[in-house]
């Protein structure tokens, strides 16, 4: 019998998702509606204000990736104004971006992803002898002895026993779907803790630089960390209130040490425990690198400059497009042409001015609230109409995925040696070919050999951050064009970066030293928008077609395929506009 | 003072867990002192802390995200002490929170169902994010409004938590023009005692330690009139502030890397907000002490003040006058009852040499006094 399979919420991810799935007599999907359920109005809320507080605005925008809008956000009025900013505060700004790429993969692999891959309860019948044995013929990882594994279990154990399973209530344990065996679950659930204590401690880099994290801190010109490298400064007069600057910033010899500290710490848990935690786990599932694969069309803005943003050449990660599958062949991306990206709100419960069928360019992108779904409570949405708060980006008119699959992807087919290089050991391992990247565990696998990448990075732009700072250079921030009074009377710019979860664009139009016009495309959009105009379908959307599911009440496999995209759906919905308040009819529930 | 053995306790409490964990009762005193120290309780009654918590079953959690952006969940990932994982495995028993349960759909409905009956009246409700009334379409999970979501969750709670800015005052969603006719929640349920911890996000020792206050003695800590514990929000991050004594010599940064930047000197100028701003940032600090955001080079943007967003540009000065450093014991002195507790706590950190030091003052200082 045809069914109709809603999954809402869509648990371990950022926001609020929901899925609604049709299959047929066998249980295969056939058509999947992906839609995102909670609305704020970001964007409108940040017209007419400072186009140099816009930043914290954005960065609202999402607490997960909590760093990427608002850097975004900066970068745009920069390019918009044409502020170049300091050497130093691009090496700063590389090493907060690197180490929320580092941070967010881990995190969504053990604490958002894992789940769907490793039973909990099955660990306890491990046995943590073998456990050791498993882990330390996989890495040199330290924490791996028997002692260590029975700790883990024991803490399990005992959460099991008391009777209140907490998080781990009614999950799906001993879904036949769940192919690990009893020490591989354990050596993963220890390293789910034990990332949850390492993610902690590596946010120290962002404290830093930005005061906290989440959400640290950033200014229009550079960054607003001076360097504190000058020992003390004497004071005049006797007592606390008279005393000089014994300690200046954060970013003084302490707090590089701590950067330095960090890097190790990233790369070293990198290395050691997420990359032969992937290449182990995925192991036992080829089936899974067989599909999940959606659109087939890959796209990167690039990011990670080795000169400055307006350099795409020294990015570590090149623009582009891939178009169905091809690697031998990158498309350039003019993002100021009118029909290369437009968005489009066919499915969405947004209004245009010039119908529903046409895409507009983010510049002159309207964003009317319509809300005509059904009235809460509700069973199902009309996903024949409009059903989502997500737009539908599109490039010349095509569905595209963006995110570390697309970077993996771009990278290889420019020929990124070191990216070739870990592509072919992770595909070895695997004894798989190179079609399976287009797969649910391609994906994930993609998103932990960039983590490598990264991770590899991070210690040469700290060591020309460094090197700048010996060589006498303290610059970082350009003060020439902070005051309004400076600014033309008009100006438009984009802020593009790769955000962890995929390319990221912000587009600013600044008016008489206001906000005129502000719109964000994000990752998550381009990903999980639902269908457009033509009735083509987004990447999640075409990733689940086919989707055998063993049992609907426990739709495992289609949180694996979701899952894999690391879901970040405040961030995909985050528009409204002024006049669409007159037209919503206001209803208190 | 005479308390029974924390591990001599009940099977399925907090202490028979502990013991079979195999922690130890004096690692376990430990943890109980700091946070006696976090709560600015007198010394004595970490014992008494540390037996209330080890009889406890662990307390029913339902944590409810509405229109937020989940930074108050990450926040509370990189709490040190108590840690994440001291809180659910050993603390609480979080049965309903999106980010981080396994389960989805209904099963997770289930799950929050589940919690609500076997525990009603007593669960504790945490909520983050603001509430749309604009439409009840504007925000669903599993097809309920937020709105109706929260009034049935709200009925069986003993307490709600309210965290982040956008849960106690309405946040980014409320700011101008508020397209979505975002609320808090203390604009809808006003039959419930409600614990605001603002912040955008809060500080993740601040949402810890409170949790800690409420399931250790049953009670919600003492607020201000904002509904804000005031052992945390009792003083403005200016008067704590480790540059304070450069705004009161008159040296200001001007710009943001100019050489009274790179000494630390007060941002004021560049429209730091802390003289107005009431939370723990600069004596806690963030990340494990490591850093604030004054510290690194960025006036406060007053994040856990209601309508901070509406308050005028991050980079604009201030122009109000600014209390002067002996208002802060006064204010704590009329507070009543709190003085006890602010001044004590000012006091110790005092002793600490702390403020005169520069030096930064975490959790593990507050728990070095103790010892």
């Amino acid at each position: 019998m045809n069914q109709r399979i809603v999954v809402d919420p869509i648990t371990r991810i950022e926001g609020h998702l929901r899925i609604e799935a049709e299959t047929d007599a066998d249980g295969r999907i056939t058509r999947a509606s992906s839609a995102g359920t909670m609305v704020r109005g970001l964007e409108i809320i940040l017209r007419q204000r400072d186009p140099r507080d816009a930043w914290a605005f954005a960065q609202r925008i999402c607490g997960v990736c909590t760093l990427v809008h608002g850097m975004a956000s900066v970068r745009s009025v920069e390019d918009a104004l044409k502020i170049e900013i300091p050497a130093n505060a691009e090496l700063i700004r590389n090493l907060m971006i690197g180490a929320q790429y580092i941070h967010d993969h881990v995190m969504h692999f053990y604490h958002l992803h894992a789940l769907d891959w490793v039973d909990v309860v099955s660990a306890l019948k491990a046995d943590p002898k073998a456990t050791s044995t498993l882990a330390q013929s996989l890495s040199g990882y330290a924490k791996s002895s028997p002692g260590y594994f029975s700790d883990a279990q024991k803490k399990l154990k005992g959460f099991v026993e008391a009777g209140q399973l907490g998080i781990f209530a009614n999950g799906y344990w001993g879904h036949p779907g769940y192919k690990l065996p009893p020490e591989a679950n354990l050596m993963a659930v220890a390293h789910y803790l034990d990332a949850l204590a390492w993610q902690r401690d590596v946010v120290k880099l962002h404290a830093i630089f930005g005061g906290k994290n989440p959400h640290p801190m950033f200014v229009v010109g550079g960054v607003p960390c001076a360097i504190s490298i000058d020992p003390s400064h004497v004071g005049h007069g006797q007592g606390p209130h008279h005393r000089g600057g014994d300690s200046g910033t954060a970013l003084n010899m302490t707090g590089l040490q701590v950067v330095q500290n960090v890097i190790h710490q990233m790369k070293g848990f990198v290395d050691q425990v997420y990359v032969p935690d992937t290449l182990a786990i995925a192991g036992f599932y080829p089936d899974w690198f067989k599909q999940g694969e959606g659109v087939g069309n890959f796209m990167t803005f690039g990011d990670f400059p080795a000169k400055s943003m307006n350099d795409p050449a020294s990015f570590l990660i090149p623009r582009g497009v891939i178009l169905d599958r091809d690697l031998s062949k990158i498309h350039p991306i003019d993002v100021n042409a009118e029909g290369e990206i437009q968005e489009f709100v066919s499915h969405a419960w947004y209004k245009y001015s010039v119908g529903k069928a046409k895409g507009l360019h983010p510049y002159r992108g309207e964003t009317e609230l319509d809300y005509t779904g059904p009235q809460p409570p509700y069973q199902h949405l009309d996903v024949d109409q409009d059903y989502s708060w997500m737009k539908s980006p599109r490039w010349k008119g095509k569905p595209v995925e963006v995110g570390p699959l697309a970077r993996v992807l771009m990278l290889y087919a420019s020929g990124h040696v070191q990216t070739k290089e870990l592509v072919s050991m992770a595909l070895k391992q695997l004894n798989a070919p190179v079609e399976a990247l287009y797969s649910t565990l391609g994906r994930t696998a993609a998103r932990t050999l960039e983590t490598k990448l990264i991770a590899d990075a991070m210690q040469g732009w700290y060591d020309q951050l460094l090197a700048n700072i010996k060589a006498g250079d303290l610059k970082t921030f350009n003060d020439s064009q902070w005051e309004p009074s400076t600014w033309p009377a008009r100006a438009q710019g984009v802020g593009l970066m790769e955000a962890p979860r995929g390319g990221l664009s912000h587009w600013i139009v600044i008016e008489n030293q206001k906000i005129a016009n502000y719109q964000a495309i994000v990752p998550s959009t381009w990903n999980a928008g639902p269908r457009d105009a033509g009735g083509g379908q987004g990447p999640y959307e075409a990733s689940l077609k086919g989707h055998h599911l063993h049992d609907a009440k426990q739709p495992l496999e289609i949180l694996r395929t979701i899952h894999s995209f690391d879901p970040c759906i405040a961030c995909a919905v985050h528009v409204t506009d002024p006049q669409g308040e007159e037209l919503v009819q206001v209803k208190v529930y | 003072m005479k308390t029974a053995h924390p591990f001599t306790s009940e099977p399925g409490t907090v202490g028979e867990g502990l013991a079979q964990r195999g922690v130890s009762r004096r690692n376990f005193l430990k943890y109980c002192s700091t946070l006696a120290s976090l709560l600015a309780l007198p010394a004595g009654m970490a014992p008494v802390l540390a037996a209330a918590i080890a009889t406890a079953r662990r307390q029913s959690v339902i944590w409810l995200s509405f229109q937020e952006c989940t930074g108050c969940t990450e926040s509370i990932t990189r709490s040190h002490s108590p840690t994440l994982e001291n809180l659910i495995f050993d603390l609480i028993s979080l049965d309903y929170h999106h980010t981080l349960q396994a389960a989805s759909a209904e099963a997770a409905e289930q799950a929050r169902e589940q919690a609500m009956h076997d525990n009603v009246g007593k669960y504790l409700l945490i909520v983050d994010g603001s509430i749309p009334l604009g439409n009840p379409g504007y925000s669903t999970i599993a097809g309920i409004s937020n709105h109706a979501m929260l009034l049935d969750s709200a009925r069986g709670a003993a307490v709600i938590v309210a965290v982040g800015t956008c849960a106690t005052y309405g946040g980014i969603p409320k700011a101008d023009p508020n397209p979505t006719g975002a609320v808090s929640v203390s604009d809808i349920v006003k039959d419930k005692p409600i614990i605001n911890i603002p912040g955008c996000p809060p500080i993740p020792v601040v949402m810890t330690g409170v949790l800690a206050h409420f399931l250790t003695f049953g009670k919600i800590p003492e607020l201000d009139g904002l509904g804000r514990p005031k052992v945390f929000y009792g003083e403005t991050i200016h008067d704590r502030c480790y540059r304070r004594p450069f705004y009161d010599q008159g040296k200001f940064a001007q710009s943001f890397d100019d050489e009274a930047a790179r000494r630390g000197w007060c941002l004021f100028k560049l429209g730091c907000k802390g003289p107005v701003t009431y939370n723990a940032c600069a004596t806690t600090k963030w990340n494990d002490g490591t850093s604030f955001p004054i510290q690194s080079g960025h006036g406060c943007i007053g994040c856990s003040e209601p309508n901070f967003w509406d308050a005028g540009g991050f980079y604009q000065a201030l122009s109000m006058p600014i209390t002067p450093v002996q208002g802060t014991l006064a204010a704590a002195a009329a507070a009543g009852a709190a003085a006890g507790v602010a001044v004590t706590w000012h006091n110790r950190s005092k002793k600490s040499a702390a403020r005169a030091a520069h030096q930064k003052m975490t959790v593990d200082d507050l728990k070095r006094e103790e010892q």
